[in-house]
């Protein structure tokens, strides 16, 4: 074989490699949730949600070109209280059969900082909650975890990326009861989301 | 039926009362499931899943004081048995 005819497979085969990988959150363990407190002087309401999915392109050999959509399923945030569940999820408050989906699309990340296998980065994208979208940043953590796909799910070769992310939002600002109630319910809402996603090598 | 009113009463109060201790004394709201954690090892992910379990909290509380100082009120309405 001509080396005239090596280079072109060698530079396809680079570009493959270098691609970003696509990392799939609907997760079939169930394990990844996102968790919510609200902490009022009267009440506090601490919840979660399962209904994750969404996918991120993420290139490990560049992790500063991350990008990618994860979306909550409204209907799955989840209280102990059933009759805080029925409010939570009525037209007063998030009005889930309207808007089925809490969603943050990431657009950008600035201050990357990678370290072996972690890169922590500020994630500015769009946040959409109650039908409102705002542009938000928020810090997140990244994990790579080459080759770890089949420790978790048998049969499946591939790599995971896991991703953390801590932040406050105001639900005034996704005009969900926008100063009502404040004694009860608090209008900052502290989100804790801890998620991995797969990458399924064909 | 006087007595028998103030018996249920304190019964019912008693009963509400040593329920919720035993329940782990819940000051927040009656809760009908409970987080259950698990830990996923290959991503470190804490998983939370809901288990179905009654936890009783201060609205169960105060129903049930509630109910036992009605009974206690509706024993007024009765008099004392008299002697002859």
């Amino acid at each position: 074989m001509k080396l005239t005819h090596i280079i072109p497979l060698v530079s396809l085969a680079t570009a493959v490699y270098a691609a970003p990988q696509s990392f799939d959150f609907k997760d079939p363990k169930g394990v990844n949730n996102a968790v919510f407190k609200l902490d009022a002087p009267l009440e506090s309401i601490n919840g979660s949600a399962s209904g994750i999915s969404g996918t991120v392109l993420f290139d490990p050999e560049n992790p500063a070109a991350t990008t990618g959509k994860i979306i909550v399923a409204a209907e799955s945030l989840t209280v102990p209280n059933p009759m805080q569940k029925e409010h939570l999820h009525s037209p007063n408050w998030l009005d889930v059969a309207k808007y089925p989906e809490i969603t943050f699309e990431e657009k950008s990340l600035a201050n990357v900082k990678t370290d072996g296998n972690v890169t922590i980065a500020d994630a500015t994208g769009t946040f959409t909650l109650h039908g409102v979208a705002k542009e938000i940043t928020v810090p997140i953590k990244l994990t790579y975890l080459k080759g770890k796909l089949s420790a978790r799910v048998p049969k499946l070769e591939g790599d995971l990326l896991v991703v953390r992310a801590n932040f406050t939002i105001n639900r005034e600002d996704f005009d969900i009861q926008k100063g009502q109630y404040e004694d009860k319910v608090s209008p900052t809402i502290d989100l804790s989301l801890a998620i991995a996603g797969a990458f399924v090598k064909q | 039926m006087k007595r028998t009113l103030q018996l249920l009463a304190l019964l019912v109060g008693l009963a509400a009362a040593i329920t919720w201790l035993a329940t782990g004394a819940n000051r927040g709201w009656t809760k009908t499931s409970v987080p259950v954690k698990t830990l996923d090892e290959v991503t470190g992910i804490e998983g939370i899943t809901y288990q179905k379990k009654f936890l009783p909290g201060v609205d169960f509380l105060g129903a049930a004081f509630g109910g036992a100082a009605l009974l206690a009120g509706a024993s007024l309405f009765f008099r004392k048995p008299t002697t002859k």
